[in-house]
């Protein structure tokens, strides 16, 4: 039993092609990969978004935005 | 694998690519200290990170499509009879885009074992070059837009230029079968045109969107001098860059193959095209080249440590296209030339423009690049730009190329998807967060954890009675 396509290095090296585990499924794989990838990409613009509203919350409250020119720490609890 | 002599070529082609891309991962370490080193302190982690991130979203694409783009495409669009050219190694799903033996194929219906026996050797390290190259295109925008880009959108681009057009410009005009070489002679050996031109118009269609950075410009429109907030970090970059350049140009080549035509065997090293070369001949030319790259860009900038080290950098992309057949003199005057032309562009452009290149990549990479291909063009005139085919390099058929890789594939592309972004409102970070710094919310996060260290460590003193 292997979830490869050989069980053993001692027959003859040129009949053992894929190395990898569970071939056959590449397609299936290569889906899952992309799908993750675009997730990615929709995840980041969420966070981006997000992180960029709650900065502009903190620097829209009082003076933070020129204490924050001034170097000045700004928290995000302020 | 069938006997010695194979054997060991194939191996040693192997090994050859996989020490051209531990070389050529320095570029990518040079890219991201000389992009730190030239923003100001408030925007370092976004510098960094929007750089670092190329690396992983690059890789994955170039997997999934860019890879089999270089194969699938060197008939272009339509010019040359063809088509799309099968390339089953190449397909991301397909057993030779894994770890394989090289014995009998999984998949014996699209694989022969003469296939496997070579693929499973050199595709691993051959796409891996290719895609050092493909960070490399993509490093060279993020450079020209830190400090007001949103990462979201930058990556974007760079997935874009880094994993599709770039490669598209690859399978056309740096492939032995591509239709610019065989239709117009196109050469460019070391990627003048194929990375840095087409990079370098990209960084100019998304600066032309992007805008430049708050202060930039005065009222009356002259520009002021964001200096960079560490030059040191920017010449080691620089410097590692140089370093890692030697991976790149090694890898451009094919390390041993036959190149006899007929009559024998003459073993040689080759170009991206098949064409014979020699590790020496690189060598000389692109040190040559890089010192009157220095000299020159010296000269121009009075000294200036910024502009002599990029000018050593465009020094060789201004030789490249050219550099496996130039002698090492013509490397070196070309190299010591193109920088000082493109200094002036950059400010003339910058003063015309108002484009703000925070590192002068369009310059550097832009118009060297373009350069490059068009000197190489008048400079090999004549020369056979293929052993294949029957095609000569000609100015008209470099000038061409350089049009190509430079506005059609790097320009227009980007100019389009910048507008994209743009038109969405998400091309830029907000006024107020560029202001105060893009690591805002790092330091911001950063300071709350601080504070309450500090508070923690407080409390224990007193616990402890060292403090009241």
């Amino acid at each position: 039993m292997s979830t490869g396509s050989f069980e053993n290095w001692q027959g003859n090296m040129l009949d053992i092609g894929p190395l990898y585990p569970f071939v056959g499924s590449e397609g299936l794989m290569f889906i899952v990969c992309v799908a993750f990838w675009i997730f990615w990409h929709v995840a980041q613009w969420r966070m981006e978004d997000s992180n960029f509203s709650d900065d502009m919350k903190v620097l829209k409250q009082g003076d933070n935005l020129q204490r924050a020119l001034k170097g000045e720490k700004i928290l995000r609890s302020m | 694998m069938d006997n010695d002599v194979t054997a060991l070529t194939i191996i040693f082609t192997e090994f050859y690519y996989w020490v051209t891309v531990v070389f050529m991962f320095l570029i990518h370490v040079g890219f991201c200290m000389y992009e730190v080193g030239a923003s100001r302190r408030k925007n370092h982690m976004h510098t960094l990170m929007k750089n670092t991130m190329v690396i992983p979203l690059v890789t994955v694409t170039f997997f999934f499509f860019g890879w089999w783009i270089y194969f699938a495409f060197p008939n272009g669009p339509g010019i040359i009879e063809g088509g799309l050219i099968s390339a089953p190694w190449a397909e991301p799903w397909g057993e030779l885009m894994g770890s394989h033996m090289g014995g009998t194929p999984a998949d014996s219906a699209t694989f022969t074992p003469d296939d496997t026996a070579f693929w499973a050797r050199i595709n691993g390290v051959f796409w891996a070059a290719f895609l050092l190259f493909s960070w490399t295109a993509a490093s060279i925008i993020s450079g020209a837009v830190i400090e007001r880009v949103r990462s979201g959108a930058f990556w974007i681009i760079a997935v874009l230029i880094g994993s599709f057009t770039w490669i598209i410009d690859a399978a056309w005009g740096w492939h032995p079968d591509g239709w610019m070489v065989r239709v117009l002679g196109y050469h460019d050996a070391y990627a003048s045109g194929v990375i840095h031109a087409i990079a370098g118009g990209a960084a100019l269609a998304v600066l032309i969107h992007l805008g430049p950075r708050i202060g930039k410009f005065r009222a009356d429109g002259t520009p002021r001098n964001i200096v960079p907030h560490n030059p040191w970090l920017i010449t080691v970059g620089l410097f590692l860059i140089y370093t890692g350049f030697w991976g790149f140009y090694v890898a451009c080549n094919i390390p041993i193959i036959d190149v006899q035509n007929g009559d024998g065997v003459f073993l040689s090293a080759t170009n991206i095209y098949l064409t014979p070369t020699t590790l020496s001949a690189i060598t000389f030319n692109f040190l040559m080249s890089l010192a009157g790259g220095l000299m020159g860009g010296f000269l121009i900038s009075r000294g200036d440590a910024f502009w002599t080290y990029s000018g050593g950098l465009c020094g060789v992309i201004g030789a490249s296209a050219g550099n496996d057949l130039y002698h090492p003199l013509q490397a070196m005057i070309i190299g010591a030339i193109v920088p000082m032309i493109c200094y002036k562009l950059h400010y003339w452009v910058e003063r015309r423009f108002k484009i703000d290149d925070a590192v002068g990549a369009v310059a550097v990479h832009g118009y060297g690049g373009f350069l490059g291909v068009v000197i190489a063009g008048f400079m090999l005139w004549g020369y056979p730009a293929s052993q294949k085919w029957d095609a000569v390099i000609t100015p008209w058929g470099n000038f061409a190329g350089a049009i190509i890789m430079f506005f059609v594939l790097g320009f227009v592309p980007a100019y389009i998807a910048a507008g994209i972004l743009k038109a969405f409102n998400k091309l830029r970070v907000p006024l107020e967060i560029e202001l105060v710094g893009l690591d805002l919310s790092e330091y911001a996060a950063r300071y709350e954890e601080e504070d309450d260290i500090i508070r923690a460590e407080l409390e224990a003193a007193r616990a402890a009675g060292v403090l009241r």
